[in-house]
């Protein structure tokens, strides 16, 4: 029996004319690894930017880990975390300070800070580079500590936009490990991506179209449903007819 | 009892929101820490924050005095007599001139003028004494390099005070009053220094520079590196960015305000004449006006060239032109005038040199005061506001 941690039903997004986000319907279940893919310009952005209490929908309802988005966001902000696509930890700060400030930020208290870091820093083999400052460390590392301070206080749900851009496919494949133990450990991923091969590593992904969601299955079924080898094939088949564009 | 008890229970939510208080000062100085970190850590921004104050003092208070030193003069002695001698060498002795030589005609003269390096020309006719003694008036022409006119008046009035002073030493041993003219004084400014108006002066514009400036970019970055989204999605509100912001910055300005009174009472010799605390309190409300004015230009502006550009343009400028230190406010025509009311500066400017030049108290000052807190209030609210709407 699963538990559904984010619920949307006719989520809409309006700028004026425009439809952003059209009737977004879908439930992510506790724990799940859920893709959240579409062609740039699909509305994919302002579906995440609602779900995490930035933007207020204009119709439609949803819930994150069992909190209202039109009412509860400050609820929602402390049991989610966030990763977005630039790389966002603070460079001139060391790998400890970065922990400590965002781990401060969330409300944990000195030890859980203390420990917190310990474990993240074992287990991310980041002994030799914890004193030094954030710049002087390759991307891969950073994307990986950007992942690791996003789940430091232990949130529901962690929402990653395009974690992976500008990542050589080994540290992807590392990076990917992360997020299955994220995800083992209960963790609910929501995941935005360009990458149709880590489409492939998802329980189930969503194809926007146009600020509609377009298909929703598991990688399996969704190829079945569209005679495709591969998660390229059924993407360009959906994304194809989209008429907006960046 | 029972109504302490009703009391008491009435009261009791309060407690856990006081344990959320202490958590959010917790929170706050964990990013003024933060803060602290990124400037210190940024030799550049170091020594823009430090050293420009003390450079413009220096600048402002030595360079660009209009006090003048060692001016080179030409003289020209056509009566060659006791009064012409005797105030040449009044000239030769003051520090203000020094005699490059003495001309015999007045071809040598615009020779020695064109030259450039010649300030200014003194020209005795001859006869001087006689006319002096005999028709109770005599003339010396002083002939200025007014290329830069502010340069000539100085020198001029300085030239014309060591007459005067010949002329005072002169009537006290005759006893017939020979032409008296009426006596110019410097008021507060007696050396006619330049120290006094560049320090309140210098001060409003690091002031203003250091605090829109780096209030600005530094909230600007974190929208640049993309590391404001991360801050927007955690529990921390931007209410709370805007005050750990704001915080480092009105203390470190403070650093500068003391090291520009350091300069000013140690290297210029300007004594602070009125209440240090007062000054203090004056510098306190237009640091906060600046980092209002920075808040606001960091919502409105998305990267920090754009940030530093408009600090620089927006703030630099009208604060040279409007707040009275460089020009004049009563020379200016009546729209300008108008327009310099809303220059925070101007108000900054008038308290500082009352309150350290002239002395005076918050009795001589509660109007400015009182103006700058409103502009202050307009710009918190206009600030606070824009910042909102940019969330939704």
């Amino acid at each position: 029996m699963s538990e559904a941690v984010i619920k949307t039903e006719k989520l809409t997004k309006r700028f004026g004319d425009f439809i952003a986000a059209n009737e977004i319907t879908f439930e992510v279940d506790k724990g799940e690894i859920f893709g959240f893919l579409g062609a740039n310009g699909a509305g994919k952005t302002t579906a995440m930017r609602m779900l995490c209490g930035l933007s207020t929908p204009s119709s439609g309802k949803a819930t994150i880990a069992g909190f209202d988005v039109y009412k509860q966001t400050e609820q929602i902000k402390k049991s989610i975390g966030y990763m977005s696509q630039k790389f966002s930890l603070y460079e001139d700060l060391t790998v400890l300070e970065n922990i400590k400030f965002f781990g401060g930020i969330y409300g944990l208290t000195n030890q859980q800070i203390k420990t917190k870091s310990e474990e993240l820093i074992n287990h991310l083999g980041l002994q030799q580079e914890a004193k030094k400052l954030v710049v002087s460390l390759p991307l891969g590392w950073k994307q990986k500590l950007s992942f690791s301070a996003a789940i430091l206080h232990e949130p529901k749900i962690v929402f990653l936009d395009e974690p992976t851009g500008g990542v050589d496919p080994v540290t992807r494949r590392q990076f990917w490990d992360l997020i299955y133990d994220a995800a083992d450990r209960g963790v609910t991923i929501f995941v935005t991506t360009h990458y149709m091969d880590e489409a492939e590593y998802c329980n189930r992904i969503s194809i926007m179209v146009d600020g509609v969601i377009k298909a929703l299955d598991t990688p399996r079924n969704l190829k079945d449903t569209f005679h495709a080898n591969n998660m390229d094939e059924v993407f360009y088949e959906l994304a194809r007819g989209a008429k907006r564009g960046e | 009892m029972p109504i302490i008890w009703t009391k008491y229970f009435m009261n009791w939510p309060a407690a856990p929101n006081a344990v959320n208080k202490l958590i959010d000062m917790k929170q706050i100085l964990i990013f003024i820490r933060k803060e602290f970190a990124h400037v210190l850590r940024d030799r550049k921004t170091l020594l823009i924050l430090f050293g420009m104050p003390i450079v413009q003092i220096l600048i402002f208070g030595f360079a660009l005095t209009s006090e003048v030193k060692d001016a080179r003069i030409v003289i020209m002695d056509q009566a060659k007599d006791a009064a012409s001698k005797q105030i040449i060498s009044k000239i030769a002795a003051s520090n203000y001139f020094e005699i490059d030589k003495t001309v015999r005609n007045s071809q040598e003269m615009k020779e020695a003028l064109k030259q450039g390096e010649i300030r200014l020309a003194v020209i005795f006719p001859a006869n001087f004494y006689d006319d002096l003694v005999h028709q109770n008036e005599a003339r010396i022409q002083i002939i200025a390099d007014a290329i830069d006119p502010n340069n000539a008046t100085t020198l001029t009035s300085y030239i014309n005070s060591i007459v005067q002073d010949y002329q005072m030493d002169f009537n006290k041993t005759n006893n017939i009053p020979y032409r008296i003219t009426p006596e110019l004084r410097f008021l507060y400014n007696p050396e006619l220094k330049g120290a006094p108006n560049y320090v309140p002066g210098v001060m409003a514009l690091v002031l203003m520079l250091v605090c829109v400036m780096m209030t600005a970019v530094s909230i600007v970055k974190e929208k640049e590196t993309g590391t404001m989204e991360i801050l927007l999605v955690s529990p921390f509100s931007p209410f709370k960015v805007i005050i750990a912001k704001a915080v480092p910055y009105l203390l470190l300005s403070l650093i500068n305000v003391v090291s520009i009174l350091l300069l000013s009472v140690f290297v210029l010799d300007l004594p602070i004449n009125g209440s240090v605390l007062l000054l203090f309190a004056e510098s306190i409300l237009f640091i906060i006006t600046c980092l209002t004015i920075g808040i606001f230009i960091s919502v409105k502006t998305n990267t920090m060239q754009v940030a530093m550009l408009i600090s620089l343009m927006g703030m630099m400028l009208p604060t040279i032109l409007f707040s009275g230190f460089m020009f004049p406010i009563e020379n200016m025509p009546v729209p300008l005038q108008i327009i310099s009311n809303i220059i925070p500066a101007k108000w900054y400017y008038i308290m500082v040199k009352d309150i350290m030049i002239k002395g005076l108290g918050f009795g001589a000052i509660w109007k400015e005061t009182l103006i700058l807190a409103a502009i202050t209030m307009v710009m918190l609210i206009i600030s606070l506001k824009s910042f909102k709407i940019r969330l939704s």
